[in-house]
């Protein structure tokens, strides 16, 4: 995990999960797998992360707050989404009031498959999602250079 | 004078595990009223019960809640079963109350984390969950799965323990109790914690009887309620089934309730695995179930009903769940009125909410 320049800080929401895949998520914190000492944060403020991770498939009640976190969060960002029910609607999928994937909502970067996923997919989705962070970091940085070099000529 | 202002808390907040929202309207420091709204978990998988097969529904019913999922399950099939009177084989009965146990401390090692948490005391928070892991360890190698494992089934349960794998089970629960005596003591005379915990959040007995409370909460106010007294599954052959109380009704006193009930269930497993029959795990069903029948069990959080109606087709007609956080809601409404707005994560975390059982 050379390639990771910075601490990926993560934000949590829950959708409609069935807890599950929350309580996975949780386990990835505490001391049998403990990604805090790969330096990975969980934090309550959508301002301060990179990282947001879904579980649980969307209804017309959540949407919106996923919509808000999700604008809240500064650029880049990433967004991973956990378990079966965050990838399709899962088990859930014919419910009327589930809409379906998180992706109806928010472009996700990541998918997490299990029902419910284990804490070892979910530190490899977080992984997957640094890599993504880093590309996404240097693909503005790149911009950034030619609107300069682009504006110096001209 | 004071001022009224209303603090929104939730959906999104780093003490909620899950999505509820509460308007608290405050004045000054000093909680007036609190008023919630719900539905972020809201699925409808009550209405799911007539596109899946009453076997294949095992699955969903699992699903209502991560937490207390093989609970959910075998309330389900306990419904069921009833319904088509299939006596299941009565080693699958002790088998389900070993797995139903072991669910109980999993989700009360679970709570006591998030409970410590929510007072700031991050260290212990870690400890609880490193425990509960050895918990889940038992899970994984006796059903294969962490949290949702699948392992029963309308007519008995799909895996066998066998008695190598239980004395393994027995020296693991040794450990946990070991470690467990450990750090209670940080629970249980510890300043800090108790000046957080201690006179907060009380709930007279009459107050509980009023709001139709259950499950520790109603145990930590003095009212002797527990399902399990029942005698569904095995409870009914393991004599260590006493329901424990606290008479104090505030959030220590709840807090105490769980943590013995962590070497109850201990107790009870041991009891259970020494008696367990030799035998079948499962039997046959055939049919299609016909009538109703309302199913109580005790989960970690409080009773929870499960009503279920049949119409002789393999698809049921209705499937009804009464979930323990829905009875212990009003008590939680009761008791932030007058309360600081620092002690209102500790108040909404003392009745364990599990908000994607309530609104499933
Ligand atoms: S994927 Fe499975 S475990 Fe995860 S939230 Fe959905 S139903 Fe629950």
């Amino acid at each position: 995990m050379s390639f990771i320049k910075k601490s990926p800080w993560i934000i949590h929401y829950d959708g409609t999960s069935c807890n599950g895949c929350d309580i996975e998520t949780l386990a990835c914190l505490t001391p049998l797998y403990d990604v805090e000492r790969l330096g990975v944060v969980n934090t309550g403020n959508p301002k301060h992360a990179d990282i947001l991770l879904v579980t649980g498939s969307v209804n017309e009640q959540s949407a919106p707050v996923l919509w808000q976190i999700y604008n809240q969060m500064a650029n880049p960002k990433v967004v991973v989404a956990i378990g079966i029910c965050a990838l399709s609607g899962g088990v859930f999928k014919e419910c009327y009031n589930v809409k379906g994937g998180v992706d109806t909502v928010l472009p996700v970067d990541v998918y997490v498959p299990g029902c419910a996923a284990r804490p070892e997919a979910i530190i490899d989705g977080v992984a997957k999602a640094c890599e993504i962070l880093q590309q996404k970091l240097d693909h503005e940085r790149e911009k950034k250079r030619t609107r300069k070099a682009v504006k110096n000529n001209g | 004078m004071s001022r009224r202002s209303i603090v929104p808390f939730g959906p999104q907040h780093p003490v909620l595990p899950e999505p509820i929202h509460l308007d608290l309207v405050l004045e000054d420091e000093r909680v007036v009223e609190a008023i919630p709204s719900i539905g972020f978990v809201h699925r409808g998988l009550e209405k799911l019960v007539e596109k899946r097969e009453y076997t294949e529904y095992v699955y969903v019913a699992e699903r209502i809640c991560g937490i207390c999922s093989f609970q959910h399950g075998s309330g389900y099939c306990q419904a069921v079963e009833a319904i088509m009177n299939v006596e299941i084989p009565p080693r699958a009965e002790f088998l389900r109350t070993i797995w139903a146990e072991l669910s109980r401390m999993h989700s009360h090692l679970l709570w006591l984390g998030l409970l410590a948490d929510a007072f700031g005391f991050e260290s212990l928070f870690m400890q609880c969950w490193r425990l509960r892991e050895r918990v889940l360890d038992i899970f994984e190698m006796t059903t294969g799965g962490r949290v949702i494992f699948s392992v029963c089934k309308v007519g008995g349960v799909r895996r066998d323990i066998s008695s190598d794998d239980m004395k393994r089970i027995i020296t693991v629960l040794d450990t946990i109790v070991a470690d467990l005596k450990d750090f209670e003591r940080v629970f249980f005379d510890n300043n800090t914690v108790k000046s957080r915990l201690c006179g907060v959040g009380v709930l007279s007995k009459e107050k509980i009887l009023e709001l139709g409370a259950v499950g520790p909460v109603a145990r930590g106010s003095g009212i002797k309620l527990d399902m399990r007294k029942l005698g569904y599954a095995a409870y009914d052959k393991i004599p260590q089934v006493e329901p424990i109380i606290e008479t104090a009704g505030d959030c220590y006193a709840r807090c105490l309730v769980r943590l013995r009930e962590l070497y109850q269930s201990v107790e009870i497993i041991k009891a259970a695995a020494s008696t367990m029959p030799e035998g079948e795990i499962s039997v046959k069903v055939t049919g299609n179930p016909n009538g109703e029948f309302f199913s109580r069990v005790e989960q970690p959080r409080g009773e929870a009903s499960y009503y279920v109606r049949g119409n002789g087709t393999k698809f049921l007609e209705r499937f009804r769940v009464r979930t323990p956080t829905f009875a212990n809601l009003g008590a939680l409404l009761a008791t932030l009125p007058g309360c600081d707005l620092a002690d209102v994560p500790m108040l909404v975390l003392t009745i364990d909410p599990c908000i994607s059982c309530t609104e499933r």
